[in-house]
């Protein structure tokens, strides 16, 4: 796997590469976060641009610049989606810089080539960032050190930098007074920066430390401004009338002679996309969001549309069933020799098969957009995680230059992967075919109609045991639609055969255990990539791999007799290409380990419980190999025997996440994420009926409330190795523990997400 | 034409008096700290106080409003320094935030009710308003937090 490595992504996200010999730049921005609850965020109309003296700034690195009175401002240009990400990666920064963390703001940039590539996902920010960041925060203290010197008189040897100031004995002088009198021409070429050493660990005075993120106060008192809050002078409104299927519809007829009805209703017309994003949308446009979503009610479309508006989950797991019976089909993502023979000599064996059903994202702002045209630039007003990937789209569906459109950033109301689509396109377009501004609003069911939704998966696993119960060989086979495949097929990698595979839909099948002879087959489940947009959905295929392999492991240790927790763990013997390697994965499998023991001492694996409880674990890496995030968790639940119901009395969570930038930020992260991992365990899940996804809002659909939260425990590990990511690691976890806790306390298996108290039923009376 | 009372100051508003009023307050009067989730009463994110009461803006029409005091996010406190906007910070609640306003005016009404609410009393009370980052253990805590700064503040003020 360390072939991923390699790969596009992280090759054309090299920021050092570029950008640092830019000394003088006005930065335009849209959103900043001030302290003091004094929210810089304003919306466009009341002109948030700021444009900074661009001669006044030091600006060593594009990443950030420093005024004549000592202001620093960081220019982030990842979304903030709840991770406090700007607070994140400006602690980065003000460390290396010996900066006065009171003098710092940050402020999230408008999409731009300079940046370089822009996502928000992966759980990359921190993990990417910090090597380019803490060299541009290093690279200005050694600027301002010399220049300082030079204005103090004084050697540069002789200086230290703290707080904003450099200081030489009994003498110093504030970085605003360096900026504002010194001659700061001083760039960086990607050699040189490459060669600044960053600090020790032990040296570090904001890393590690918590500080009040940013963005909070903003959020609690209404100011903070989300693209639904997204306003420009004279705009009009729009609602779509989403089509029966995602990519094979086509308007027939538009009728709305009720919608003329509707005070403040304006028109309704068919979108035209070159860019196949929108396929059938009809716009119903009005003067106020009322008119428009009322108006929509009353339009009628007709449409023709093809196979997909049959589509049912079944037929997904069908195909999916197809494709894993058929040995030839699919890319070999590990591919070890051997693996026949130990199936053929194996002393025993073992197989299973684990499904998901279909989840969807619910971010709880329904997606929406502004777009306009402004001085020959197309404006997009929106919260979005993937800048790079939507601008190319949206210059395809409007006809004109990338260099011609702008995405301008605003909150997001929950990211989660929804946010990583396209849905711009719909509005730039509702824009163009009016001339004017057009404020797009989904509704919450137009929201989940047109979501990429979790796909459904299926997975067979087989293992083979020599003597004694020895692990000698494993099997992975899994089906699922790809998001990669659908949303930016330039992502794809290859297996060495040449095949092209969506990594993100099998990493967590490449695991750090050494079974012997492994293999991982993914299948892309071609009637779900047809049929509808599957999407990446916090953790993506981590989500369901893991549930695949924890559930496995544990139905493997019982087969054998061992403790699951043992038999993990002699697994986890950090041998070949489970040992790890540096900077990301040093200490390899030993790590998880580790986490696993501490979690199971943690949370009381061997005490005794009350009948009907039990306890179950798991252990991940969080969701790639490129950048594991240790972790393991034990559920302990309670099962109801005659309704079935599972109660969840508490989670406990170890992770290794190298070192912590925010600790309280990861220890959110790792809060959300686990309850996210509980919610669609046993309270969310929907499923494809007639093409579309059965439950388009909270009337049927449920996630986690306040009443279902279990107890929850989190320690991280103390460490100085690489950040790694966290927003999504222990989304893996949870429901395969939950599972395995299931089984411990009442003796029933499950191997469906999500569990529901039928199943729950079933599978005791089957035991039965 | 409907009049009301939003956060102290009289409004009159054009939209129809069946226009909900989630989008009266965010559209035309400008407040948008008010937030859309589902549109169905379900999620609690559009919560605002009206004579008081935790309402779900979404799905009150404007016309049942004439004539009423309402409160939202922006008019809980005028410093935005209500106890739990304080605690909200403190505990560092929100993760992206598109909630909170609704979670906080939800829970300045529960703790009107219940100036020392037990965990039965807040999952009662909390249950309709959803929170996709599930913040949940943050905001339990953060209430509790509140109330017993607001019981102190009641005997020591």
């Amino acid at each position: 796997m360390d072939s991923l490595s390699a790969h596009g992504l992280r090759g054309s996200y090299d920021p050092s590469r570029r950008g640092f010999l830019i000394t003088m730049l006005g930065a335009g921005v849209m959103l900043g976060y001030a302290r003091c609850g004094l929210a810089a965020v304003e919306g466009i109309v009341s002109g948030a641009q700021r444009e900074s003296s661009a001669s006044e700034l030091f600006e060593p690195t594009i990443w950030y610049g420093i005024d004549p009175g000592g202001e620093i401002t960081i220019n982030v240009k990842r979304a903030e989606m709840g991770q406090h990400v700007g607070t994140a990666l400006a602690r980065i920064v003000a460390d290396e810089l010996e900066a006065d963390w009171g003098k710092v703001h940050v402020i999230t940039v408008d999409s731009d080539p300079k940046w370089g590539e822009m996502v928000t996902g992966g759980s990359w920010s921190v993990w990417q960032s910090f090597p380019v960041l803490s060299r541009a925060g290093a690279a200005g203290r050694l600027a301002l050190i010399e220049e300082g010197a030079k204005l103090l008189g004084v050697s540069t040897q002789s200086c230290t930098a703290r707080k904003s100031a450099v200081h030489a004995t009994g003498r110093s002088i504030v970085y605003g007074d360096i900026v504002a009198r010194g001659n700061l021409g001083r760039t960086y070429t990607p050699e040189q920066l490459n060669e600044i050493p960053i600090k020790a660990p032990a040296n570090r005075r904001l890393i590690g430390r918590d500080t009040l993120a940013l963005d909070v106060p903003s959020k609690v008192n209404g100011k903070g401004r989300y693209g639904l809050d997204a306003v420009v002078e004279g705009m009009i409104y729009a609602r779509p009338k989403i089509p029966p299927t995602r990519y094979d519809s086509k308007v027939v007829s538009i009728e709305d002679s009720a919608a003329k009805r509707v005070p403040g209703y304006i028109q309704s017309l068919a979108l035209d996309d070159p860019s196949g994003t929108a396929p059938g949308w009809v716009m119903v446009y009005g003067e106020s969001f009322t008119a428009a979503s009322g108006a929509a009610d009353l339009v009628k479309v007709k449409w023709s549309s093809g196979e997909a508006a049959h589509l049912s989950e079944q037929d997904l797991l069908r195909r999916a069933a197809e494709l894993i019976a058929d040995p030839n089909g699919g890319a070999m993502v590990v591919d070890d020799p051997g693996a026949d023979t130990a199936f053929s000599s194996a002393k025993q064996k073992l197989e299973r098969t684990y499904t998901t059903s279909t989840v969807m994202h619910f971010a709880l702002e329904p997606i929406n957009a502004l777009a306009f045209e402004k001085n020959g630039i197309f404006e997009i007003h929106t919260g979005n995680q993937w800048q790079t990937a939507i601008l190319p789209v949206l210059a395809k569906a409007l006809g004109r230059s990338q260099d011609k459109i702008v995405l301008r950033s605003y909150l997001l109301g929950g990211g989660f992967g929804r946010r990583l689509d396209g849905y711009a396109v719909p509005a730039a377009l509702a824009a163009k075919a009016v001339g004017k501004p057009v404020k797009m609003v989904c509704t919450r069911a137009d929201d989940m109609r047109f979501d990429c939704p979790r796909s459904p998966s299926m997975q067979t696993l087989r293992m083979a045991f020599g003597d004694g119960g020895r692990v000698t060989a494993m099997d992975h086979h899994a089906a699922a639609g790809w998001p990669t495949a659908a949303i930016n097929p330039a992502f794809m990698l290859k297996d060495a055969r040449g095949v092209s595979f969506d990594a993100f839909a099998i990493w967590g099948a490449d695991h750090w255990y050494t079974v012997g002879a492994h293999r991982v087959r993914a299948l892309r489940n071609d009637l779900a990539n047809r049929s509808f947009r599957p999407g990446y959905l916090r953790s993506v295929g981590a989500g369901w791999t893991n549930w695949a392999v924890e559930s496995f492991m544990d139905e493997a240790a019982h087969a054998v007799g061992v403790d699951p927790v043992a038999f993990r763990l002699r697994l986890l013997n950090g041998v070949g290409r489970n040992s790890g390697s540096a900077p990301n994965a040093v200490g390899g499998a030993h790590r998880q380990a580790a986490v696993l023991a501490r979690v199971a001492e943690k949370a009381g694996w061997r005490s005794p419980k009350p009948n009907d409880t039990g306890l179950g674990v798991a252990t991940t890496f969080g969701q790639e190999r490129d950048m594991p995030t240790w972790l393991a968790c034990v559920a302990r639940v309670r099962v109801d025997r005659t309704s079935g119901q599972v109660t969840v009395e508490k989670l406990t969570l170890v992770i290794d996440a190298g070192t912590l930038i925010q600790p309280d930020s990861a220890t959110a992260q790792v809060e959300g994420a686990a309850l996210w991992g509980l919610s669609m365990a046993l309270h969310e899940g929907s499923e494809f009926v007639e093409g579309q996804p059965k439950d388009t809002n909270l009337d049927t659909y449920t996630l986690l409330r306040m009443g279902d939260v279990p107890e929850v425990e989190i320690e991280f590990l103390a460490s100085t190795e690489t950040p790694v990511g966290l927003g999504e690691a222990a989304t893996t976890a949870v429901a395969p523990a939950i599972g395995n806790a299931i089984f411990a306390a009442s003796g029933a298996r499950l191997r469906h997400l999500p569990i529901r108290p039928e199943a729950v039923r079933q599978a005791l009376a089957h035991r039965a | 034409m409907t009049t009301f009372n939003l956060n102290g100051r009289t409004v009159s508003v054009h939209s129809p008096n069946d226009a909900p009023l989630l989008w009266v307050i965010r559209d035309e009067l400008g407040l948008t700290g008010t937030k859309f989730g589902c549109g169905i009463g379900m999620c609690g994110a559009c919560t605002v106080h009206v004579e008081g009461r935790a309402t779900r803006s979404c799905i009150t029409a404007v016309g049942a409003v004439a004539g009423s005091k309402v409160t939202t996010i922006e008019g809980l406190d005028p410093e935005g320094r209500h106890p739990l906007q304080t605690a909200w910070i403190e505990l560092q609640v929100p993760q992206c935030g598109y909630c909170q306003s609704g979670q906080i005016m939800q829970a300045a009404t529960l703790l009107k009710d219940y100036p020392n609410p037990t965990d039965q009393d807040i999952n009662a009370v909390m249950a309709g308003s959803l929170c996709r980052c599930m913040t949940y253990l943050r905001i339990r805590k953060a209430i509790k937090l509140a109330a017993g700064r607001m019981r102190e503040g009641a005997t020591h003020g």
